[in-house]
């Protein structure tokens, strides 16, 4: 009829395509701003550490910055004089290495007797390694430090790796995991005159390798990071573990934050390495099991 | 009795001989001895250290029966590092909990870049918390921490957080919510992904709205979640012990003094081992009832599967 009507009809066109764009791409982009802002709150503490290890000691008390500006290397040849910081990696990794090793070797084993074995007494047995699960860590630090004390280990390695070698975590998880393997396979193994540990590391283990891996990257983080039962364990500085020398650098050089920062990042940048390297895997093992190392 | 032993016995040399024991005694045998010696053993021994009053060193053990749970029940430090833990826990378990879901539940809107967002967000989980602690440290230093330099450059007086007894706790909850949220997120988003999807389209027929949809159908089918993240969170809560050492040492005034660092303070500082003990057996008590309140009240008889 008039020209006012279709301008009208046009216009209400062109709106409804805008809306039908906008109402596709608004979300998209509100969730991405909310998931960057968020990310940027979670990402800036490892900027200012990172940022802090690199600045100029003078500069630490001027206005601060998020990235990168002078990059003072020199702050971690003074950070790894100051502490044996070296020494403290390969204290750590020989624990962790071991803690690793017989993780993987004696709960796989533990494991696949209670997944797959029959004996008297199995169901019980395995309710009293659950139930230690509830049991806070709180009641065994004093008896393990004396027994730790009365063996005469305070200060070597075995302090900090024996008591961790097994865990009821573990077992849990890769029996678990081995109920999920036909038993046919054990089966026909057997019959083909398989024995019982070769049915474990010729059908079980092979099958196993997902488990097997979030278990061993579970306990690598958990003894990288793990920090009250070597202070407890150890008075030596050179039997430091590297949390620990961490926290000792820190009560010493207090507030020269640079320094501090370069020891910080020198303590985290294993550990988050690992994790980048078996990301995946390890957040579906934590998915998988709702469970945490 | 002996036609019983004798049996028994039969049972066993049968079992030796042609079943999976021999097997099973080589696979349990060396993990029996580590887990007895430094997991069960201890448990044992640590209800009977909390009946001595003893320093660990000398060899006068005295036997003192419940006097240690009775004084400690009665002492102003008990209650005080129940009170700061609990306000910790909560914090940590609503604040962590909560920014968890919104994180999920942007991430399961089937953004691009799902897998870098997740790492990033779950990076915090496996930085080393004395390393993370002595971060926010700083972050929070009254001089030249970046919070208090930023919150003054937009005119804003920001408290001397670590030093302060009412802004210690905060500071220190934060830090857990940081370290925490990554991991309930990868939970949360493993739970909505499990959702089947027929379930909205049904509501989106019945006309019901984005919020409906969260209410009636997102939210009760999470809570199974929900309840085994809240339980994680309680108990981790009460473990805390390596952010109070490197940050406030459990000061200022005991503000920041967890029930864990009590019972450190006790054995490794004041080597009252026997009070310690007890202490030990409180916080186990505390865990124990608590988690079986939570399985009452969301009945478990449903099985938490993620």
């Amino acid at each position: 009829m008039s020209q006012h009507d279709s301008v009208s009809q046009l216009s209400a066109a062109i709106v409804w395509q805008l809306e039908r764009k906008v109402s596709r791409w608004l979300p998209k982009t509100f969730f991405h701003t909310l998931l960057l802002a968020g990310g940027f709150v979670v990402v800036l503490p490892f900027m200012w550490m990172i940022t802090t290890s690199l600045k100029p000691l003078k500069l630490t008390y001027s206005p601060p910055y998020l990235f990168p500006t002078h990059f003072e290397w020199h702050n971690y040849v003074i950070a790894w004089k100051a502490a044996p910081f070296l020494r403290f990696y390969l204290n750590t990794t020989i624990m962790a290495v071991s803690i690793v090793t017989g993780q993987l070797i004696l709960c796989s084993m533990a494991a696949y007797a209670f997944a797959r074995l029959k004996f008297p007494g199995r169901d019980l047995l395995f309710l009293v390694f659950l139930g230690t699960m509830m049991v806070p860590f709180h009641v065994t630090l004093i008896p393990s430090y004396l027994i730790v004390k009365w063996l005469g280990w305070i200060d070597t390695y075995q302090a900090l790796i024996m008591p961790r070698l097994v865990s009821a975590f573990g077992i849990f998880l890769l029996r678990q995991y081995f109920l999920t393997i036909p038993t046919e396979l054990d089966e026909a193994a057997l019959l083909d005159g398989c024995s019982r540990l070769g049915v474990l590391w010729r059908i079980i283990l092979p099958l196993s390798q997902p488990a097997l891996s979030a278990l061993a990257i579970f306990s690598f983080l958990f003894a990288w990071n793990d920090f009250l039962w070597p202070l407890i364990v150890t008075n030596d500085p050179l039997m430091r573990t590297i949390q620990l020398g961490l926290a000792m650098f820190q009560g010493k050089y207090g507030t020269r934050w640079t320094y501090l920062m370069a020891g910080t990042v020198t303590a985290t940048i294993p550990a988050i390495i690992v994790f980048l390297i078996g990301q995946k895997r390890f957040i579906e093992g934590i998915a998988l099991t709702g469970l945490k190392g | 009795m002996l036609a019983h032993l004798t049996s028994i016995f039969k049972r066993l040399r049968y079992q030796w001989r042609h079943g999976d024991l021999p097997a099973a005694i080589i696979c349990l045998l060396p993990a029996a001895i580590i887990f007895g010696a430094f997991n069960i053993f201890p448990i044992l021994y640590s209800g009977y250290l909390s009946l001595l009053e003893w320093d660990g060193l000398s060899a006068a053990r005295k036997y003192v029966g419940l006097r240690n749970y009775v004084e400690l029940l009665s002492s102003h430090d008990l209650w005080n590092s129940l009170r700061v833990t609990i306000y910790y826990m909560g914090g940590v378990t609503v604040l962590g909990i909560a920014a968890g879901l919104v994180v999920a539940l942007a991430l399961n809107k089937g953004i691009r870049a799902l897998s870098f967002y997740r790492a990033v967000y779950f990076t915090p989980v496996v930085t080393s918390t004395v390393a993370a602690a002595v971060v926010w440290k700083y972050l929070f230093d009254p001089g030249s921490g970046f919070v208090n330099v930023s919150l003054r450059s937009i005119g804003i007086h920001a408290p001397n957080w670590l030093s302060s007894p009412v802004w210690a706790m905060p500071a220190v909850i934060l830090l857990g919510v940081w370290k925490r949220l990554g991991f309930n997120m990868v939970i949360y988003l493993a739970g909505l992904q499990s959702i089947p999807n027929e379930f909205y389209d049904a509501a989106k027929v019945d006309g019901a709205g984005g919020w409906a949809r969260f209410r009636y159908i997102t939210l009760p089918l999470l809570s199974p979640v929900t309840l085994l993240l809240v339980i994680m969170s309680v108990i981790d809560s009460f473990l805390v012990f390596d952010q109070i050492f490197v940050m406030t040492n459990g000061g200022p005034l005991q503000s920041t003094e967890v029930i864990g660092f009590l019972l450190y303070r006790y054995a490794f500082r004041y080597f009252k081992l026997g009070y310690a003990s007890s202490v030990g057996w409180v916080i186990f008590a505390v865990i124990f009832v608590i988690t079986l309140v939570q399985w009452r009240l969301f009945g478990f008889g449903r099985e938490v599967r993620v």
